[in-house]
């Protein structure tokens, strides 16, 4: 039996509704009092001796040939200590290597972190410079010299996809379902889901509702912004500190971009500071490594300030979205088709197949198509963002739905119940469903009071949405060892990016029958700890979590023949409940059996998980809002979000990530969106313009977890983190359309684009 | 380069005398001369409150105060919230109400609230929204912030209590 097989074997005695006892208890997360008293330490934290600091020079044009850089009078003032640009790079390799989230290839990834020939974007880096202070550093920026040949640049998805656009990749050639073009094109890939026949479909709607949708890139917003320090040593090991979503990323990308063998590469992950999808890539990690050797083997920090991460991190991709739906009188769905076109940034790799994936995955169909194209502009190379190209798929298809209800006259969420998929339907891309809790879902948001209360006034409406994200799976390590008081030390590879150390604790605690608090849980780097994929994808709890879960299995096991060997009889005559061993008349606690075989013989496991059986989320989120004719402004007044968790192990983090995710959401629906002139600069890069939610603009937000248990994990945990930032956008254009009369088709719903739809419809 | 200044000023309950460039501000001289590294940079430019301390008993941004402005001056940081006994209610409160998730906006919030509840022990829901305008947190859509600083000052009352077990249950 291989490892797959046996982890499969173990989904299949999966859990039914269980009783726990660590299980849905809301302890204190574990790292929680460093991170009130300020003593957490995060990777701009770190200061080893000899520091130096660095900066990055970046450019001022979105697309422009480099036909000469001169780093001299740089070199030349007091207290640098290294200069480096392209040059420094070594050569990267035309593949593709998988991120976890997304896939890069890493020539192009090589020529995001430093631009070679030409610059693609406004703020795409050219150089980089060390120094003894990061003023020093700053103003030598300023006497590098570089001659630019200004080109025209590519700023809309669709210009892009013009046959006389300019060309921003001379070499890029479109993958067309499959086959490569051979022409030079912005359009890096096409891909296609197909099922059925959608013309037979659409003649049985009797109502069918065909709408175009434009919405603008976002940002993740993270509040710390990227950073890395390197120190490179002279006897070629390297030791990276930074901010991470994945330490065993960083150093694979490394292990790419700079060829040095994995074996050479430390990655500490200190804590992290938000990610959301946008810190699994490297920016600044490379650019440290390099400029600690070119010093003289000194380490060096790198931060990214505010608008440098606006400008050259991972956005989320903006989009053109045409979606068509028909339905019959009965309200059952006939046939959907959906056209995605989505901004890749500057180098391919926009998030447009997950989100082709999702857009009609929450409704069963038995005719459809999808097409998703990935498209080159001049602006930066996107990133994964929280459930990556989900949101603005599901504005479109949330949007056209609820037009169906309107034509039908049917309750919102009584035609999704009619549609909605279960165990056994297929996915837009294929597979069939395992148990999923739409359903439930659906039928818990209809239940709610928030659903059946009275909004009255002039312009007010309520809107519903719904949603789906896959989630991940992926692998995961976990080793531990028992003290000799009795209490555990677990090291686990997950970065612990939103109280993952409790949940980590709480499982291994449930399997162990021990209170959380004799749980220690410790964040591993990269050599003291086995291979754990990033926290990403919802998988965290799911997959570390699985990998605890297998650890705490094995160390009740050696616990068990420790007993056996103490009263000299068969391991399998030992049993184990609730912190006591017994055999026969042998009986002893968990604690009197730590202190009695603390003989220097160790108690240590670990166990590594690769599993494939994550669970499918799903999220109904109800809005209610007063929208201002005047100003255009939307007030929310009041927010529901419902969504099935499978099982939820820290419920205040799982409402928590509910709570996070709708307010991204919101703010990707009402205010965010990248806004550049004519010559492709950015005029919003800094907090102030760029418009995230704050306390005053949001209401509480009610998180109902539902518990439709996934067969496929040993808990019964889904993903959570990243269906409900989905929803948002959809529900609040439909509130709007109940409150004003008016369909907003752009993102961001903007008071100003809320009012030129108002007044369009006047005219 | 341009020369040193000195600069004395009482942090968190002590006097400190620090050396800096005219050109840095208080958040650089906290973090990269005094260590104090509690305070963050989120933006550098005032938007985000990430690095909020208490100077002369009036919130600001030290990012957007010169460190020689602390001449003379009492500084409150993060590190100085907790007291000889513990936990500040405001950091219990937070741990109890998982008011937190990454955690880097932390400290700011924190210390925001704190001026806050200084001189309004009892704020509204709205009064609390909006003074915590200015800082931002993008993990948890502030619900369980607003509660956790409702809670501290309802404890800071006498008005509520805070789970005193190990396994803090939320309220």
């Amino acid at each position: 039996m291989n490892a797959k097989d046996k982890l499969k074997t173990g989904a299949a005695d999966g859990p039914a509704t269980r009783e726990y006892t660590v299980i849905g208890t809301r302890p204190v997360r574990p790292d929680g009092v460093d991170k009130v008293t300020g003593r957490a330490l995060y990777g701009a934290d770190v200061h080893p001796t000899g520091l130096l600091y660095g900066a990055v020079l970046r450019s001022p044009h979105a697309h422009a040939r480099i036909v000469s850089i001169d780093t001299r009078e740089a070199e030349a003032l007091p207290g640098v200590k290294a200069v480096i640009t392209a040059a420094d790079m070594p050569e990267a390799a035309d593949e593709v290597s998988d991120h976890g989230e997304t896939s890069v290839n890493i020539r192009y990834q090589s020529w995001n972190i430093l631009a070679r020939g030409k610059v693609l974007y406004h703020g795409h880096a050219m150089a980089a410079v060390a120094a003894t202070s990061l003023h020093i550093a700053q103003e030598a920026l300023k006497l590098i010299r570089v001659e630019y040949e200004v080109l025209p640049p590519v700023l809309d998805v669709r210009a892009a996809m013009a046959a006389d656009a300019t060309i921003i990749l001379e070499n890029l050639r479109t993958d067309e379902l499959g086959h490569k073009g051979d022409r030079p094109t912005n359009i890096a890939s096409h891909m296609r889901h197909e099922r059925g026949d959608l013309d037979a479909g659409f003649a049985q709607a009797d109502v069918i509702v065909e709408r175009e949708f434009t919405t603008s890139m976002v940002h993740q917003g993270y509040i710390e912004p990227q950073n890395a320090t390197a120190l490179y040593n002279p006897d070629g090991q390297v030791t990276i500190w930074t901010s991470t979503q994945g330490a065993f990323g960083v150093r694979s990308q490394i292990e790419e971009l700079l060829h040095i063998p994995v074996s050479r590469i430390r990655v500490i992950p200190m804590e992290i500071g938000g990610g959301f999808g946008g810190k699994n890539d490297v920016y600044l990690e490379p650019l440290a490594t390099l400029l600690s050797k070119k010093s003289g083997y000194r380490p060096v920090k790198l931060t990214m300030s505010r608008a440098d991460v606006l400008q050259a991190t991972g956005p989320t991709s903006g989009s053109y979205i045409r979606v068509k739906m028909g339905a019959d009188k009965t309200g059952r769905l006939t046939a959907a088709e959906a056209y995605l076109a989505y901004e890749a940034g500057a180098f391919p790799g926009s998030p447009v197949e997950s989100g082709a994936n999702g857009i009609f995955n929450a409704y069963r169909l038995d005719n459809l198509r999808v097409d998703g194209y990935d498209v080159l502009v001049n602006k930066p190379k996107t990133a994964a963002y929280r459930a990556p190209g989900g949101s603005n798929a599901s504005f479109a298809s949330e949007s056209v739905v609820d037009e169906l209800c309107r034509k039908l006259e049917m309750d919102p969420i009584e035609f999704r119940l009619r549609n909605a998929v279960k165990e056994g339907d297929r996915k837009v891309d294929g597979p069939r469903y395992p148990r999923i809790g739409l359903i439930e879902t659906l039928e818990a948001a209809r239940a709610h009071p928030h659903y059946h209360a009275p909004l009255e006034g002039p312009h007010r409406g309520r809107g519903v949405a719904c949603a789906y994200w896959g989630n991940y799976g992926g692998r995961s390590s976990a080793s531990g060892s028992i003290n000799r008081d009795g209490t555990v030390s677990l090291v686990e590879g997950s970065v612990d990016i939103g109280g993952s150390r409790a949940a980590m604790a709480m499982q291994l605690a449930e399997v162990l029958e021990v209170p959380v608090t004799d749980v220690k849980p410790l964040v591993g780097d990269t050599d003291s700890v086995a291979y754990t994929e990033g926290t990403y994808g919802s998988r965290t709890t799911f997959a570390t979590g699985w990998a605890v879960y297998e650890l705490g299995l094995k160390l009740k096991q050696r616990l068990c023949e420790r007993a056996a060997e103490l009263w000299e009889i068969d391991p399998e005559e030992v049993s184990y409940a609730a912190g006591v061993f017994t055999a026969g008349a042998h009986r002893m606690t968990l604690k009197a059996l730590a202190r009695e075989i603390d003989d220097g013989r160790p108690l240590m496991a670990s166990a590594t998980v690769l599993p494939e059986t994550e669970g499918p989320a799903f999220a109904v989120h109800i809005v209610d809002v007063d929208v201002d004719p005047e100003t255009g402004k939307v007030q929310l007044l009041r927010y529901t979000a419902v969504q099935d968790v499978g099982t939820a192990i820290h419920p205040s983090y799982v409402e928590g990530q509910i709570q996070g995710g709708a307010a991204q959401g919101i703010g990707w629906a009402l205010n965010e969106e990248y806004v550049y002139d004519a010559e492709g600069h950015m005029l919003n890069a800094s907090f102030l313009d760029y418009r995230m939610p704050t306390a005053l603009d949001l209401p509480m937000i009610d998180a109902v977890i539902v518990e439709v248990p996934n067969p496929g994990h040993p808990y019964g945990v889904r993903g959570v983190g990243e269906v409900p930032i989905v929803p948002p956008p959809g529900a609040l254009a439909n509130a709007i359309y109940r409150a004003l009369g008016v369909r907003m088709t752009v993102l961001p719903m903007s008071p100003g684009h809320v009012l030129e739809a108002l007044w369009a419809i006047e005219d | 380069m341009s020369s040193k200044v000195l600069v004395r000023s009482h942090i968190n309950g002590e006097n400190i005398d620090f050396l800096v460039e005219p050109r840095q501000s208080l958040l650089e001289a906290l973090r990269d001369v005094l260590g104090l590294t509690g305070s963050k940079e989120g933006c550098n430019n005032g938007n985000c409150g990430a690095c909020n301390v208490i100077l002369n008993g009036v919130l600001v941004n030290s990012c957007l105060v010169l460190a020689v402005e602390a001449d003379g001056g009492k500084v409150i940081t993060i590190e100085g919230i907790a007291g000889p006994d513990g936990l500040h209610p405001l950091q219990q409160a937070f741990l109890q109400e998982a008011a937190l998730q990454c955690g880097i906006c932390t400290p700011g919030f924190i210390v925001s609230a704190k001026a806050l509840l200084d001189r309004n022990p009892n704020p509204t829901e709205d009064a609390v929204r909006h003074w915590l305008a200015g800082n931002l947190c993008r993990c948890t859509g502030y619900d369980k912030i607003v509660r956790a600083v409702l809670l501290a000052a309802a404890v800071m009352r006498d008005e509520a209590s805070l789970d005193a077990s190990d396994d803090l249950q939320a309220v």
